[in-house]
């Protein structure tokens, strides 16, 4: 047991209430605890994941504190022993009303076309400080700055409100730095290095600046109209998979609470919609498993027999925001993470080979549309590498929010949708295949299906809690028949480059790592919907996830009777020649070069 | 996504790296390093911000960032001298500002450019510490102090 430290309290006095704290508390945490919701703007506090923005940029939590000449910001201002503070006097009021019309003078006024209406953190504001009107608008100059769409993100720079949540979580968190605040004054703005588009910044399109933005400013792609058309041609056969954090968090869009799985809903739902087939990601992500599972025995067993060309530690390579970041930042360890595609292209390669062949549909004619929590898996869908002749694997993916925004535009009823199944043969899958969706579970499905092909024994127990939580970076020692197998794991990309560097200066102990971009895993994706800094929310998502995974009759990836199916039928061994050519891939060095020149 | 190709000539990263190195590659000195560049090259293009933050591993979005903030750093060529007029409080009401107008009507520019031989650049500048001296004009290192706008002429002249 530690020592527990006696904390240091101080008494103080809020709305003439009150209170003792542990000293350096904000006034902000202070009132909090208190019940007292002092509005916040650019504030955001990620407790479980030790995450805070408080730049003191907005000024909307301004309080009177007695003695002080001018108000204080309560986000940043720390607690006084004896003080007395006051959260909603006329004064204080009035300059939060005032800061409001400031911020509010040069932001586009179009709510009602705008993609956050309804999500939106400044629109919530201006409607809870009851401003009904911007003095001075006639001469107010705005802010105008060139749209930016790359292949997942859109950047509209004139919504921008400078709180910075982005910036930190593009250079704190992700450690990406592919966003900074630039220029000064009228024309300050977090933007890309020289203000180029973000499609030549290191960014990883992890889409956290997007989950983060609490206006217009950072959104997704939409894809849902190129979807629809798709599924209303008749000559083309839509087939769709959902990846496995969808069906923990989709609920949270129809008003259910944050932890509901809906995976039945959301099957009936898609058939609702009009898509020929709904499929699950998981099948694909077992899939992984096999191909994954596979290339790390052959890695630790190289490894074993004293071979220097053992490449240990193995990477996972399933998340596309993590593939991104290690192509820009880590080049020379490109070698390292495993060949296997992500489930998400795995399945669109499957889909459009095995099956197509299974139902006699051309490759041309077939449409594979993917459900993800993610805006990565847009930027991945259509890298060139994932086409036959130009065709993509996966031709469209949309995220948990698009999904959900599509299903109330087909007026379809959701929360007393009746639960209906996955169809077959895409759409069965292990609760192995289930838990990618958290962090920890990539990790954990291959360590069952390793362990049982390595060992030839049954595992007795499927749950490794030693792999779960929420810590940032994690490690466990799996036994496999006597030899220690060292286990990473990372969320976040600034901590996945913590034991990145370790790789490089040869100091890893690790002989497996996982890695996912997201804080979280994919159920703190990019494209979830938002959790507006409420990380009890990440936490009941990841409760769902597991539950989902208990309650699966076939829980290894290996014993999913149609992956043994798939490999009797087409693709043989995994690693085979078929299963290379179909389901690993490559990558590229996309570091900045600095040429010399002549 | 294609990568960045950054083109320099290797006597200006080998110039950059030295000045990197000579503060450590420390990102504290970020500021420093930019300043140091600054006066070697006479500006700080893109180009030349890559190699910085490349060197210094911070990401090049941070180094624009702060080259964007402080209105001493610029990204276009300065003038082999450039001419800086303080337009500070003390500066401003002892006349500074017909001061500048001389420069303006002289050079033929305005505040932000560059004579069209590379010769002078004209900026203004706020308060440099030297009030009692005012109106200042600094070009290059030299600082003129109780500059009069007939003086303008005789100092352009020493740059000839």
């Amino acid at each position: 047991m530690r020592a527990r430290l006696k904390m240091e309290t101080i008494k103080l006095t809020i709305d003439n209430k009150q209170v003792e704290v542990e000293k350096g508390t904000t006034i902000l945490n202070a009132a909090r605890k208190m019940g007292i919701d002092i509005p916040t703007l650019c504030h955001m506090h990620l407790h479980d994941l030790n995450i805070e923005n408080k730049p003191g940029g907005c000024r909307i939590c301004v309080v009177e504190v007695h003695g002080r000449r001018n108000l204080s910001p309560a986000c940043i201002t720390k607690c006084d022993d004896g003080a007395v503070i006051r959260t909603h006097t006329p004064r204080v009021l009035n300059a939060r009303r005032t800061v409001m019309e400031f911020i509010l003078s040069d932001h586009p006024k179009d709510c009602l076309i705008c993609p956050k209406s309804g999500h939106c953190d400044l629109q919530d504001m201006a409607n809870r400080l009851g401003i009904r009107e911007i003095p001075g608008q006639e001469i107010a100059e705005m802010s105008t700055y060139r749209k930016d769409t790359s292949p997942s993100i859109i950047r509209e720079l004139d919504k921008c409100i400078m709180c910075r949540r982005c910036e930190m979580m593009c250079n704190e968190v992700q450690t990406v730095g592919a966003l900074s605040a630039v220029n000064r004054g009228f024309m300050a703005v977090v933007a890309p290095a020289f203000e180029q588009n973000l499609e030549y910044s290191p960014c990883t399109y992890c889409g956290q600046c997007v989950a983060v933005c609490p206006t217009g400013a950072l959104t997704e792609v939409d894809h849902t109209r190129e979807v629809l058309r798709a599924i209303v041609d008749p000559t083309k056969t839509v087939v769709v998979q959902t990846a496995p954090a969808v069906r923990a968090a989709l609920g949270e869009e129809f008003g259910m609470k944050p932890g509901t799985l809906v995976t039945g809903k959301l099957v009936a739902a898609l058939k609702e919609l009009g898509f020929d087939f709904v499929f699950d990601t998981d099948f694909a992500a077992d899939l992984t498993i096999m191909e994954e599972g596979t290339e790390l025995l052959t890695r630790v067993g190289k490894f074993l027999k004293g071979d220097k060309d053992a490449n240990i530690p193995i990477l996972t390579s399933c998340c596309p925001g993590w593939v991104n970041f290690f192509e820009h930042n880590f080049p020379d360890l490109k070698d390292v993470p495993s060949t296997a595609k992500s489930p998400q292209q795995m399945f669109g390669a499957i889909a459009k080979t095995y099956f197509a062949d299974k139902i006699n549909v051309r490759r041309q004619d077939m449409v594979v549309v993917s459900i993800m929590p993610c805006l990565a898996k847009k930027y991945e869908s259509q890298r060139p590498e994932f086409a036959v002749d130009g065709n993509p694997d996966v031709d469209f993916s949309i995220s948990t929010r698009e999904l959900a925004h599509f299903i109330r535009q087909a007026n379809i009823d959701f929360n007393n949708l009746p639960d209906m199944d996955f169809d077959r043969p895409l759409g069965e899958s292990s609760g192995a295949g289930v838990i990618f969706g958290n962090t920890g579970g990539v990790i954990e499905a291959a360590v069952r299906t390793a362990y049982e092909l390595h060992t030839g024994k049954k595992l007795s127990r499927l749950d490794f809690d030693e792999l779960r939580g929420m810590e940032g970076v994690r490690q466990a020692t799996i036994d496999f028949g006597g030899f220690p197998l060292n286990i990473g794991i990372a969320h976040g990309l600034g901590n996945a480059r913590k034991l990145l560097d370790e790789v490089r200066a040869g100091r890893s102990k690790f002989h497996a790592i996982e890695v996912m971009a997201c804080p979280g895993g994919c159920i703190g994706g990019g494209g979830q919907p938002l959790h507006h800094g409420d990380s009890s929310i990440l936490k009941a998502r990841a409760k769902a996830i597991y539950e989902e995974d208990k309650n699966k009759p076939i829980r290894v990836s290996h014993e999913n009777p149609y992956i043994i199916q798939l490999y009797k039928e087409f693709l043989g061994e995994p690693n085979s020649e078929k299963a290379h050519h179909l389901l690993h891939t490559h990558y590229f060095d996309r570091k900045a070069k600095i040429i010399i020149k002549q | 996504m294609s990568s960045i190709k950054i083109e320099l000539r290797q006597q200006d990263v080998d110039k950059i790296n030295e000045i990197c190195d000579s503060f450590n590659n420390d990102p504290v000195e970020l500021i420093n390093v930019l300043h140091k560049t600054q006066e070697h090259f006479g500006y700080l293009p893109a180009e030349v911000q890559e190699v910085i933050a490349d060197k210094m591993n911070i990401a090049t979005a941070r180094v624009y960032g702060v080259v964007t903030f402080y209105s001493f750093f610029t990204m276009t060529p300065k003038g082999k001298h450039p001419i800086s007029i303080c337009m500070g409080t003390a500066c401003y009401v002892r006349g500074a500002e017909k001061v500048l107008d001389e420069f303006k009507k002289e050079l033929a520019i305005q505040v932000g450019q560059t004579t069209g031989d590379g010769k002078f650049s004209l900026s203004s500048l706020r308060c440099v510490g030297a009030c009692g001296l005012a109106p200042v004009v600094l070009v290059g290192d030299k600082t003129y102090g109780r500059v009069a706008p007939d003086d303008v002429k005789a100092i352009l002249k020493e740059y000839e």
